[in-house]
């Protein structure tokens, strides 16, 4: 196969909708009911689509994507896709977002964080493959499922955790929430509660890359934004308008869809005309890939691929994950619809088990290595906790605070100079 | 280059803000004139050129010389990196712009009526005015959705409703709405600079109308502060609130009221978001009688809030009952006489203002 995106480097298992057309498969899993014409024939449309990515007239670019791969592909060793230290840093990454979220749950069911809490477990894998190869100045806009997001990303366990127990030291000062994390240290844009709405939003930071270097002169500035979005979030219209503006303007974006196949309790082909998300990429201009979600090295070798193109100016990125979450929708949802034998296939997949045995078939690390991480992230997270649990909820004041960049919210005061240039604003400045 | 000494001068400036008139200097006799849509034209040139970060975004503002021409000239003069022709797609690009604003640029977005931004209402609600408060300041918004709101003429339900209300309850955001070339002037230069979420409601049939303007307005670092309103002519008997178009309604009605003896006070009130609370109950502690007008339904609208606030600070110096008038509680008819009787004509403020002032008849006697 010519293209590098070919089946052979992807598993086999890896298109859910396979399971149930092909006889072949070895899985007994069978969790989509429909048996229509069009699923039956997915399995020669997706082998074909993959060959045929650079062949669409639209998506003319789509070329320099496979060519650039192949020649990397060339280069490099068969068989290890990292080094050393890149395989640590994902596996400590990826252990410390699944540590984190347990704990969350545990946290949870002791009334220590309250509200709605949606859970990452499981996907990790997504996260830290795209995450761990941004910069600082980089933009990452997420949903409500975002602590992980934000782990990856940078922000400190202790500020998440803190946020999460609606404390002051938290990273929003305890005035997000789960579902709203936003750090301007680690350009992590939010945490959005409404699905779709981040989209734009991480478009908006693309653009901005993009007119910073060409009207303001910042001549380097090769900022990328990834935006994550779920497969429910595929049938709103923000995401489609937003295909359109990216491909448009060839914003550097990449769009990371975490296909986990359920929308709280709606199936994602119960939901959606046509099931395969990466398609919808080729038809606005830009390449569609599917990768699968549970393997991180797979993820960053596609994800590399898809920033570098934006970085380079090529454009955007639409990046299919096949991933699945462990737990229910949020820890209020009782996880009824979904079929216990899908969760065992899925939880047979575990992005941290596949990436220690990778670790250490290859020699790259050892059990005690692994092991040393998995407690050093134990303390951490322990660690987080306790600062949490100690740290003051917020103060009465702060209340008011924060409504407006110019807290008074009169635009100019009494001495004709607007309160935002007052150097000690942020200081309890609210009225009642 | 200019945009720094500009700057420079906008520092020193703000600190002689006052509503236009200024005794201090003597220019030539002829007042010059300006229509609205000049000012708003003129504002955004010269804002674009002093910073380099104000982007203009929205439906045919480039090629097309704007719906309503307000970004006349804009597209030749900054190249189309800042003036953006859209697609049709609201939510799409009020959404970019909130995360373009994030980052520091300072986008104008202009919705071609402001009907249009109930398709964006979840990013100018939920991203742009709530963003600094959920983050705790880490991400503030300086951006400014801006076009005409409320009823033109024949253009039918769906293109006449005033959105002064629904904005305005929402805190975390700024609501504006100028009435004369000086107002708008001078307030889409304070909500471009203003570093936090800024609606800004025009009125398409307010944009040919031509208003005089003193040199101060037409200087380039001119800027009117949010959240004051103006009073437009001053008087004692009744107070009469209202803004955008109702504005000029309210001068005639005075007019109109003061051959008949009462004297009219009539505030513009410029900013709907914060609403100049002080202003309002000055006024009506002074003349004892209030009437708020405005276009939009009158449930909820900007008319219930103003009499709620001067029931709760001045009751005691209310001599007859509060009264709004507002359009009428329907969606907008086509039908030009029907039109005419869903929104407030100036015979409605002048009875209204009569019953405050507890006169059916017109009598001769003043105050």
């Amino acid at each position: 196969m010519s293209t590098a995106f070919s089946a052979a480097n992807f598993s086999t298992q890896s298109f859910p909708l396979n399971h149930t057309s092909t006889t072949t498969h070895d899985s007994p899993l069978v969790f989509a009911k429909p048996t229509s014409q069009f699923l039956r024939s997915t399995p020669k449309l997706r082998l074909s689509s993959f060959s045929k990515l650079n062949l669409s007239r639209r998506s003319g670019t789509v070329v320099a994507v496979s060519d650039v791969v192949k020649q990397k592909k060339s280069k490099s060793t068969p068989t290890l896709l990292i080094t050393k230290e890149e395989g640590l840093e994902l596996y400590e990454d990826m252990v410390l977002g699944r540590a984190f979220e347990d704990m969350c749950a545990q946290m949870y069911y002791r009334g220590k964080m309250f509200g709605f809490v949606h859970l990452y477990n499981g996907q990790e894998a997504v996260s830290t493959g795209f995450i761990k190869l941004l910069k600082q100045q980089d933009s990452v806009v997420s949903t409500y499922r975002d602590h992980v997001h934000a782990l990856s990303k940078g922000v400190p366990a202790r500020a998440v955790m803190s946020e999460l127990f609606g404390k002051t030291t938290g990273c929003c000062r305890g005035q997000g929430g789960s579902m709203h994390m936003f750090s301007r240290e680690h350009n992590l844009l939010g945490g959005f509660a409404f699905i779709g709405e981040g989209i734009p939003i991480a478009t908006g930071a693309a653009f901005t890359s993009k007119y910073k270097r060409e009207v303001l002169k910042e001549a380097d500035c090769d900022h990328v934004t990834l935006a994550f979005f779920g497969d429910g979030t595929c049938n709103n219209g923000q995401f489609f308008e937003c295909l359109n503006m990216a491909s448009l303007w060839k914003l550097p974006i990449v769009f990371v869809v975490e296909n986990n196949l359920w929308a709280i309790g709606m199936s994602h082909l119960r939901a959606t005309s046509d099931p395969q998300i990466y398609k919808k990429g080729p038809a606005f201009g830009m390449p569609g890939i599917h990768v699968d979600g549970m393997d991180v090295l797979k993820v960053r070798e596609v994800a590399k691929e898809a920033i570098g193109r934006a970085r380079r100016g090529e454009g955007p990125t639409l990046v299919e994950c096949e991933t699945y979450r462990f737990r229910g929708h949020s820890l209020a949802d009782p996880d009824e619809l979904r079929d216990p034998a899908e969760k065992a296939h899925y939880a047979a997949r575990d992005p941290i088990t596949a990436l220690k045995k990778y670790l250490t078939e290859n020699n790259l690390a050892s059990e005690s290595e692994l092991k040393a991480i998995d407690k050093k992230i134990d303390e951490v997270v322990e660690d987080a906790v306790e600062f949490a649990d100690e740290s003051p909820v917020p103060p009465r004041s702060q209340l008011l605070e924060n409504v407006f960049a110019d807290p008074k919210g009169f635009g100019i005061g009494s001495d004709g100079r607007y309160r935002c240039e007052d150097p000690k604003f942020t200081q309890g400045t609210a009225h009642v | 280059m200019l945009g720094v000494v500009r700057k420079k001068m906008l520092g020193q400036s703000l600190l002689k803000i006052r509503p236009a008139v200024s005794v201090l200097r003597s220019y030539s006799s002829s007042a010059k004139h300006m229509t609205v849509r000049d000012a708003l034209n003129s504002a955004l040139d010269e804002e674009m050129s002093a910073d380099q970060k104000v982007f203009l975004m929205g439906e045919e503002v480039g090629e097309y010389q704007g719906a309503y021409k307000i970004s006349k000239g804009l597209l030749e003069k900054y190249g189309p990196e800042r003036v953006l022709d859209t697609p049709i797609t609201e939510a799409g690009f009020a959404g970019i712009a909130v995360g373009a604003a994030y980052h520091g640029l300072k986008p104008v977005v202009e919705f071609m009526t402001f009907n249009f931004s109930m398709q964006a209402i979840d990013h100018i609600i939920n991203s742009a005015a709530k963003s600094n408060y959920m983050s705790a300041g880490q991400m503030s918004v300086p951006i400014v959705f801006r076009g005409p709101n409320g009823a033109a003429a024949g253009v039918g339900a769906q293109h006449s409703q005033c959105y002064a209300a629904w904005y305005a309850s929402c805190p975390g955001l700024k609501v504006l709405t100028p009435y004369s070339s000086e107002d708008a002037r001078g307030l889409l230069k304070a909500a471009i600079r203003d570093p936090d979420p800024v609606v800004f409601l025009e009125n398409e049939l307010l944009y040919g109308e031509s208003f005089s303007v003193s040199d101060e307005v037409l200087d380039s670092s001119f800027c009117l502060p949010i959240g004051k309103a103006k009073i437009e002519r001053v008087g004692r008997d009744v107070t009469i609130t209202a803004f955008s178009k109702m504005v000029g309604h309210a001068l005639k009605a005075a007019e109109i009221l003061e051959k008949d003896g009462i004297d009219a006070e009539v505030i513009n009130l410029r900013s709907i978001r914060p609403l100049d609370r002080s202003t309002i109950n000055a006024s009506v502690r002074k003349t004892n009688r209030l009437i708020t007008a405005e276009e939009g339904f009158p449930q909820h609208g900007v008319g219930a809030e103003i009499c709620a606030s001067v029931v709760e600070e001045s009751f005691a110096y209310l001599d007859a009952p509060v009264e709004r008038i507002a359009g009428a509680d329907v969606p907008m008819p086509y039908a030009a006489n029907l039109e005419r009787l869903a929104v407030p004509q100036v015979e409605d403020i002048v009875r209204a203002a009569k019953r405050a002032c507890y006169r059916s008849v017109p009598l001769a006697a003043a105050a």
